[in-house]
């Protein structure tokens, strides 16, 4: 296998960067790069042992830096590694990435140390997923939600509807397979009920994975709001970087500029845009359509108002166009003397806050509105949560066989069609935790029924 | 001294239901076949129940005649009673079991086997089993005779290594009192088969005479009864009926105050019992809260007046044995004519072998039945059926013949037994089978007959029947396709009294087909111009039209089944040299070393993801 590189932690957070290498020739690739004060080689080093000097490019001493050896199978990926840890920031974590790239190594596929990781016997699949959901975490809710996939809250939930079909599935192979012994009827309400019952829990389950990739990939936010209500200063504000342009110019930002923002527990996925008033101009004209078109797909807007200017036909047309969706009117500039029909906008949109971004007052409460509209503010780790694709799309097949078990039972089919769409789900469910469901169904005929010559 | 005693393509080691078939297979594809038994009068004996198929078992028999395979043709010749099991619990789980004349059953076989070509029938235990220097296989026989086999299927039932077991009496034998194999276990462990032991049991047998039937419920067979054999046109009539009683509190407390005089209790036993055929003290103490346990008392034929115990098998002494039969109503006075036994004997692990049957490590050796770790009269023949096709094809140079779980139960029992092993003989229940929508016993003939025809054990005449009936079969389908009724009031009648809507429009008969409420027999009246056709093919109609969405979504889950079962994974592969399979993965693997993913993913301790990192491992 070759020997891969990538930046290892998270871009533009952080004080440190640290760029991982993995594979046979590690070492020999970050001695091109990596030049100790002590002259010793990385090669020559034992296991979990650092060395300090200088990165190294084209002759160029770009960074310092501190190399961390590791020995398969003594390492996250189980192969060799070494790991330099540099000055963090985007631009220098890059420059070292691009030296150890031209030494030899190559880019790392999004999650390629994992699935090494995986494939050396480091990790099983769920702790795999769930390492690389925690990768990709960026906020602490979904951290946390991540370590609880990993602790089972999952598979409990799932194994009590799979215990509960498999109770129901064995009632009817006994049933079937025994004719004669006296096994109780199985009764159509009884089955109907248990699969009903399974598929509430299961749909709510479902329900989760939503919020569980709003945790953890962010909730589509547009800003909107008239040119120079200040959208742009709150962004910074929230997002505590110089993104867009600010200036007092009316239109400066033309595009849909989109960051993502961290906002207590909730991570936005914040598009910065050009207002939405009505324009001659063919460029801003694009922004616009633009604007309208997120807007529709939003999962939460952010309107902001100049409350130092009177109410415009722009504020207006806003006010329309977002008052049935999810948002918050950020009443802005309270710095400044009032001018504005605050009242128009607060009988119109229930989530209302003063601030003034400028001077930072009452931002907090503007947060807390943003953590309760997201729905996460109350948002428990704990509860299962369905953490991946994968995760997802064995609960949704066992969604729709037992819709199929639940018509078929409508429909008045016998027995039999049922039961296959019930082992079916069953197999589904232990997906999630590699069992199989044939012996398990016919284990629980022999223990719970006394059949038999 | 030995003295040689002749040249086989193909040897037998035993001739119950598992033996019979392999050799007749073997004899019929134009193999030289020879079958040991240790007594010429135990062929194809019924040592436990009197009767032939069962839910799934059915199933099986009904493969077994599509493929051109004895049990069903002969068990129709010996009916006394059938019965079609689960009507009304749907078309996937529809059973036939018959009540045979055991005694004539085995002398019918016994008589097939006698006159088959290719086929000699030689009484002989086999002590000895052991490698040529060529590759052939030596069997020597217990009077020194020296035989020579290119194959070798063996299927020793109970026989081998077999301790009958009755209260604090044990010793060593087979069932119903004849010789066990008692030198061939040691033999094998030589070869280097690991051998295990099974135990299983059977009721009592009792003198029709002493039990009083008046207050017992009758159950009696299906009128006309329905052959297991496409072969069988006439069935007669039944000639029998069994009888249900119940056990009570003092059946129970009976059976409780003598439990430390059962060997299984007092530990005598090591050997691992079915946990689908308990004995009565096994049901009592493990289900203690039941009141009740049902028995039936079913004729073991015409000529006898034994009669069996169905559901009261028990390795109890026999005077306690006496005490608890008595309890029981209707038997207050019964005379016991043999007692129940538990018996204990010598099997493999089944994880062995391939799908041939045949033992990875020993080429041309193959196993059945009992000795492959299952229970039952049909598992066995359906094995053996199997074995003896393979060992056949092997010598004559063809393709193995695999059936794979989308074909067949044959198939389904299997790959269970290769892929998942056992840890308790294995019964062959509806439930093993995920496709049992498509695996019905109504459509044996038309998922199998093709292939046993192109092995070559399908007759002319058969095949010919055969393709006039899926002929006629297309022309029905042809007419209910364009038949049209009416709105009238007569059909609307029929169906608001079926429960289902009525119509406005004419509609066509395939509709009102698929509709669950609505069956060929209720529009038999409005359907003037119905061909008179087999009833086989009118309900293999029905069937197909109104499960017609679950048997094509099955259809596509076999589909996606074979696509994995296409990825094969070599033989040699040690998987331990794989690092990403997870240990206990791949000791599984290592152990019973799938053919491919398919049967990989089916093997208890091998994750999804152990097949994901196989099918990269595949891949690289």
């Amino acid at each position: 296998m070759s020997t891969i590189a990538a930046i290892s932690t998270a871009q533009g957070e952080g004080g440190i960067g640290v760029i991982r290498i993995s594979g046979s020739r590690s070492a020999e690739i970050a001695d091109r790069v990596f030049h100790s004060i002590s002259g010793k080689k990385l090669r020559e080093l034992e296991g979990y042992r650092a060395l300090f000097g200088h990165i190294v490019n084209n002759g160029e001493i770009i960074d310092e830096a501190v190399a961390l050896r590791f020995k398969a199978p003594h390492s996250f990926t189980g192969e060799d590694v070494v790991e330099l840890s540099c000055h963090g920031g985007v631009y220098l974590t890059r420059e070292v990435l691009s030296a150890v790239l031209s030494a030899g190594a190559s880019l790392a596929e999004p999650g390629e140390f994992t699935k090494r990781a995986y494939l050396n016997g480091k990790l099983d699949l769920t702790e795999a997923e769930a390492v690389m959901d925690l990768i990709s975490a960026k906020s602490r809710s979904s951290a946390r939600a991540a370590m609880y996939v990993k602790e089972g809250t999952l598979f409990k939930k799932a194994q009590a509807v799979k215990d509960s079909l498999l109770t129901t599935a064995a009632h009817l192979s006994a049933w079937a397979d025994y004719p004669e012994e006296d096994i109780p009827e199985v009764s159509t309400g009884a089955v109907q009920s248990a699969v009903a019952d399974s598929l509430d829990t299961l749909e709510a389950l479902l329900a989760t994975y939503d919020m569980g990739q709003a945790v953890k990939e962010g909730i589509d936010t547009v800003l909107v709001g008239r040119p120079n209500a200040g959208k742009s200063t709150l962004m910074n504000l929230l997002s505590g970087r110089e993104r867009s342009i600010v200036t007092a110019i009316e239109g400066t930002t033309r595009d849909v500029i989109e960051d993502t923002v961290i906002v207590g527990n909730v991570i936005l996925r914040l598009s910065d845009t050009a207002g939405i008033r009505e324009t001659d101009n063919e460029i801003e004209k694009i922004g616009v359509d633009k604007t309208l078109q997120k807007l529709t797909g939003a999962g939460l807007v952010i309107a902001v108002f100049d409350c130092s200017v009177p109410l415009s036909d722009e504020d207006i047309f806003i006010l329309e166009k977002i008052k049935d969706l999810p948002c918050v009117a950020v009443i802005n500039k309270t710095d400044l003397e009032p001018q504005l029909d605050t009242d128009y906008i607060t009988e119109r949109i229930q989530n209302c806050v003063f601030v003034s971004a400028k001077n930072d007052e009452n931002t907090d409460e503007l947060r807390r509105l943003i953590e309760k509209l997201a729905g996460t503010n109350d948002f428990d780790p704990s509860a299962g949560i369905i953490a991946n694709e994968r995760q997802r799309t064995a609960v949704q097949s066992a969604v729709k066989t037992l819709k199929e078990a639940k018509t078929a039972l409508d429909l008045g089919f016998t027995m039999d069609a049922v039961t296959v769409s019930i082992s079916e789900a069953i197999d589904h469910l232990m997906e999630l935790t590699g069992e199989k469901a044939g012996e398990e169904i016919v284990d629980r005929v022999f223990h719970n029924f006394c059949v038999g010559k | 001294m030995s003295y040689n005693a002749g040249n086989y393509d193909v040897a037998v080691i035993g001739a119950g239901h598992a033996g019979i078939e392999a050799a007749l297979a073997s004899a019929r594809l134009g193999c030289r076949t020879i079958i040991f038994t240790i007594n010429n009068d135990a062929v194809g004996n019924c040592p436990c129940n009197p009767s032939i198929g069962g839910t799934a078992k059915g199933h099986l028999v009904r493969e077994i005649d599509a493929l051109g395979g004895e049990m069903g043709r002969t068990a129709d010749e010996c009916f006394l009673q059938s019965r079609m099991l689960n009507r009304g619990k749907g078309p996937a789980v529809h059973s036939l079991r018959a009540q045979i004349d055991r005694r004539r059953y085995a002398d019918t076989m016994k008589h097939k086997l006698e006159l088959q070509e290719n086929l000699i029938l030689r009484q002989a235990e086999i002590t000895k089993l052991e490698r040529g220097d060529s590759g052939e296989w030596l069997l020597t026989t217990g009077m020194d005779a020296l035989f020579r086999a290119k194959a070798v299927v063996i299927a020793t039932g109970t026989y081998l290594g077999g301790r009958i077991y009755v209260g604090e009496v044990s010793y060593e034998s087979g069932p119903d009192g004849i010789f066990p194999a008692r030198c061939l276990g040691e033999s094998l462990k030589k070869l280097g088969l690991s051998l295990r032991r099974f135990k299983t049991g059977t009721p009592a047998r009792v003198l029709r005479s002493s039990i009083d039937f008046t207050e017992l419920e009758v159950q009696e067979g299906d009128e006309p009864p329905v052959p297991f054999s496409y072969d069988t046109e006439n069935m007669g009539d039944n000639k029998v009926v069994c009888h249900i009683s119940w056990t009570n509190e003092n059946t129970k407390k009976i059976i409780l105050d003598n439990i430390h005089r059962s060997p299984l209790y007092a530990g005598k036993i090591d050997g691992i019992g079915p946990r689908y055929c308990p004995s009565i003290e096994d049901k009592i103490v493990r289900f203690a809260a039941k009141e009740r346990h049902q028995l039936f008392i079913e004729p073991c034929g015409l000529n006898t007046e034994e009669m069996y115990l169905q559901g009261m098998s028990s390795s109890l002494p026999e005077e306690v044995q006496i005490q608890f039969y008595k309890s029981i109503k209707g038997l207050e006075n019964v005379e016991i004519m043999r007692p129940a036994y538990a018996i204990e004997y010598d099997c493999v692990d089944p994880v062995q072998m391939d799908s041939t049957l045949e033992f990875r490590d020993f080429a041309g050796l193959y196993g059945a039945g009992q000795f492959n770790g299952s229970s039952g009269y049909e598992e066995a023949a359906a094995q053996g059926l199997i074995a003896g096709i393979n060992a056949a094809l092997k010598i004559k140079g063809r393709e193995p013949f695999i059936l794979d779980r989308a074909s067949s139960y044959i198939g389904t029992l299997i790959d269970d037994l290769v892929t998942k092993g056992v840890s308790d003989p294995y019964r062959m229940m509806t439930s093993r089978s995920e496709y049992r929508l498509i695996l019905r016993q109504d459509n044996a003939d038309v998922r199998l007959t093709p292939l046993g025809r192109e092995l070559g054990l399908i007759s002319d005449s058969r095949w010919e029947r055969f393709n006039k009936k899926l002929q006629l079969k297309n022309e029905e389908y042809k007419r209910i396709r364009s038949k049209v009724f009416s709105p009238t009031d007569e059909l609307n009648e029929i169906l608001v009294s079926r429960e289902t809507s009525p119509v406005t429009t004419g509609v066509r008969m395939i509709d009102l087909l698929k509709r669950p409420q609505i069956d060929y027999k209720c529009l038999e009246k409005l359907d003037a111009d119905r061909p008179k056709l087999d009833s086989n093919i009118f309900e293999q109609v029905e069937i197909e039209i109104k499960y017609e969405g679950y048997i094509q979504k099955q259809l596509e889950q076999v589909e996606r089944m074979r696509k994995l079962e296409k990825k094969l994974l070599p033989h040699e592969i040690d998987y331990t040299q794989i690092s990403g399979l997870r240990l206990e993965a791949q000791e599984k693997l290592n152990k019973v070393r799938p053919q491919n993913i398919g049967q990989a993913s089916r093997i208890s301790g091998v994750s999804p993801a152990d097949i994901s990192v196989l099918l990269i491992w595949l891949r690289g």
